[in-house]
């Protein structure tokens, strides 16, 4: 684990310009994102926290501040730079799979390696590990349509790490599925986040939100407060013992 | 980055999309698959039908100019008196001697009296062209004699009484036996066969406005001296038909120029017109020039050619039309899937190329099966129909040209509009 953040935001700012009125939906967020760091946002809708991944995931640019990207100000890239650097440092995870059904599982896991101009003849063997790591080794030349959901988020979570990208993005990765089939999702990332992966995750769910590291609470554009899992544990532990009634301060 | 398998693979992805909607794809490809077939088909006959009027154009040779005798409009024919008129008209003996000593340019003068009697060999009796020339007939117009030989100079100056017939005659009349050196009767006088001959062209020699046309008499000639043809028949023709009596006082029905080359041709056409007005009071001949008609004919084809053209070029774009509505639906339908594509890293020139090979893959696969059943519809026709229809190479390549084209141009608003998309609004597209 390195200490040096692979992510940096300082002030970014996106405002929605809607003709008449404009929506300031990100104030100036500064964050600092540890590589091998599982981080969760949380916030009511309207917090900012869309947008938010929107810029994380460079799929929108921002009105102002500075993005850098494992070093790089991506802030200020053009549309096909952002594509670049989505393709080759980034992983997606989406709530609702996004899979794409006239390809098959070992192809879905390919595309992104596909838009770097890869044939998927020279990088078979790599797509097959990935589809065994998350369970799929025997549905390789399936349809999305023929899986079930959890399978379907499970070739998800192969392909976003088919170009080996610094930061998985996932919103609400359990969101469509019933709560054993999110759980063991929510283990694979775990066991994901064990082995050195990033992991950026958006989501409602208190108990998603649980198994992060760090939890940032957003409200109208800015980080309304953070909350460290790990020392929140070890104060919940000792409060308990000590049998007093503390309020965590932001 | 464009390499050659991830073109492939871009165009297997293409096919796979389509493939998801079959009876989509099979419907709007239908579009371009009449489009194509349409292209081919009116093309083909259009070149058919202008080759059939060019070949007949040709047979009347393409070096000469021919004139023909034509009775005038009614009013201003002289009538003679008492209930038969005898009206006069048409070239001369004059005109062609003169044709002869002031043209510099032309080969061969070939007058000719075409008389349409019967001929009769024992009991059998064809109605037939009896076409009175010079021997220089068989050069000029390029007829092939089969057995014997044709009328010769010798028999055109001792006004000998013999003939040369078409096979087709010959047929008729002498079925059982050998035609040569048997004597056929014309009205009173006897014949002699001295050839048997074929025509090359299967056009009517009788002059234009020389009555009813005898299909039967087409190809039923018989050939003699010009010199008997003048003296036998005298020069006022009488023709009898349904209890009316006409007489017509005409010399020669018609004068062939050969010009010594093509390019004679136009600039003896005034002369002759001069000439011929200076020794005619009325305007009763009509000058043909082969040459002129195959321009003529020539032309007709290109504009043939252009509304058949621009009809079929209209079914296209119909077709056009067809698969870029389709493609917009299928760009909103996979809205969702851009956005994904996007998101994984693909620039916007990525969507438009897989887009465009959509619709590349629909065009020219509707263009390849419309070049299959374009081809077949011009043999149905011909088949059928009994018309003639020419499948020119540059049809087929226009037609699939044209229709790889109308994919990539109706293509590319869909692919663009789909390239356009930001990502997150397609993202969120449900």
């Amino acid at each position: 684990m390195s200490s040096s953040p692979i992510i940096r935001l300082e002030r970014l700012e996106k405002t929605y310009d809607l003709g008449a009125i404009q929506v300031h939906a990100l104030r100036g967020v500064s964050l600092d994102i540890a590589a091998g760091s599982y981080v969760a946002i949380m916030g009511p809708s309207g917090s900012g926290k869309s947008t938010m991944l929107n810029l994380l995931g460079c799929l929108d640019r921002p009105s102002g501040g500075a993005y850098y990207l494992g070093g790089e100000d991506v802030a200020k890239m053009d549309d096909d730079q952002l594509s670049a650097v989505r393709g080759k440092r980034l992983g997606f995870i989406f709530q609702s799979y996004n899979l794409i059904d006239q390809l098959s599982v070992i192809e879905n896991i390919h595309v992104p390696l596909f838009y770097q101009g890869r044939d998927i003849r020279d990088c078979q063997d790599h797509c097959v590990k990935l589809a065994e790591l998350v369970g799929l080794g025997n549905r390789l030349h399936h349809r999305p349509k023929e899986l079930s959901g959890g399978q379907q988020q499970r070739v998800a979570i192969a392909r976003s790490l088919v170009n080996d990208p610094l930061m998985i993005l996932a919103d609400e990765p359990t969101g469509n599925l019933d709560s054993a089939t999110g759980t063991e999702i929510l283990n694979l990332l775990d066991s994901l986040n064990a082995e050195g992966k990033t992991i950026v995750l958006v989501t409602h769910g208190e108990e998603v939100a649980e198994r992060a590291h760090r939890v940032l609470h957003m409200k109208d554009g800015v980080i309304d407060h953070e909350i460290q899992q790990r020392v929140l544990r070890h104060v919940v532990a000792e409060l308990e013992n000590n049998d007093t009634k503390v309020v965590p301060r932001p | 980055m464009i390499n050659a398998p991830a073109i492939l693979r871009t165009f297997d992805l293409g096919v796979k999309s389509l493939m998801l909607h079959k009876l989509r794809s099979a419907l709007t490809m239908l579009g371009i698959i009449f489009g194509v077939c349409s292209v081919i088909a009116m093309l083909a006959i259009g070149e058919g039908a202008s080759y059939e009027a060019q070949q007949a154009i040709k047979k009347l040779g393409s070096n000469n100019i021919i004139i023909r005798s034509v009775k005038p409009s009614e009013e201003n024919v002289v009538a003679s008196t008492g209930r038969s008129r005898v009206s006069e008209y048409g070239l001369t003996y004059s005109d062609a001697a003169r044709l002869q000593m002031t043209l510099a340019s032309v080969q061969h003068v070939l007058p000719m009296r075409i008389i349409r009697d019967s001929v009769r060999f024992n009991r059998f009796n064809v109605a037939s062209q009896i076409i009175g020339t010079f021997p220089s007939y068989a050069h000029v117009t390029g007829l092939e004699v089969l057995r014997g030989r044709f009328i010769t100079q010798n028999d055109e100056v001792h006004t000998e009484n013999v003939c040369a017939m078409t096979v087709n005659l010959a047929s008729q009349l002498f079925p059982y036996q050998d035609p040569l050196d048997e004597e056929v009767r014309v009205g009173v006088d006897y014949y002699r066969v001295v050839g048997l001959v074929r025509e090359k062209s299967s056009m009517d020699k009788r002059p234009g406005a020389s009555g009813a046309s005898d299909g039967k008499a087409l190809d039923n000639n018989l050939y003699i001296p010009l010199s008997c043809a003048r003296s036998r028949f005298g020069e006022i023709l009488f023709r009898r038909s349904a209890g009316s009596f006409e007489a017509e006082r005409v010399q020669l029905h018609q004068i062939t120029l050969q010009m010594a080359d093509t390019d004679a041709i136009e600039p003896a056409v005034p002369d002759i017109e001069a000439m011929l007005k200076h020794f005619h009071a009325k305007k009763d001949y009509e000058i043909i020039v082969p040459l002129q008609l195959l321009r003529q004919a020539e032309q007709t084809k290109r504009i043939f050619n252009i509304v058949l053209g621009s009809i079929a070029a209209i079914s296209l774009l119909v077709g056009g039309i067809g698969i870029m509505n389709i493609m917009l639906a299928t760009v909103t339908e996979r809205t969702r899937e851009i956005g994904v594509r996007r998101a994984l890293g693909a620039r916007k020139k990525d969507i438009i190329t897989q887009f465009l090979v959509e619709t590349v893959v629909l065009s020219l696969g509707g263009g390849i099966i419309g070049v299959a059943v374009g081809v077949i519809v011009p043999l149905i026709v011909s088949h059928f129909a009994d018309m003639k229809t020419i499948i020119t190479f540059w049809s087929l390549a226009l037609a699939f040209g044209i229709s790889g084209l109308t994919g990539i141009v109706f293509g590319l608003y869909p692919a663009s509009r789909a390239a356009n998309l930001s990502p997150i609004e397609a993202l969120r597209h449900e």
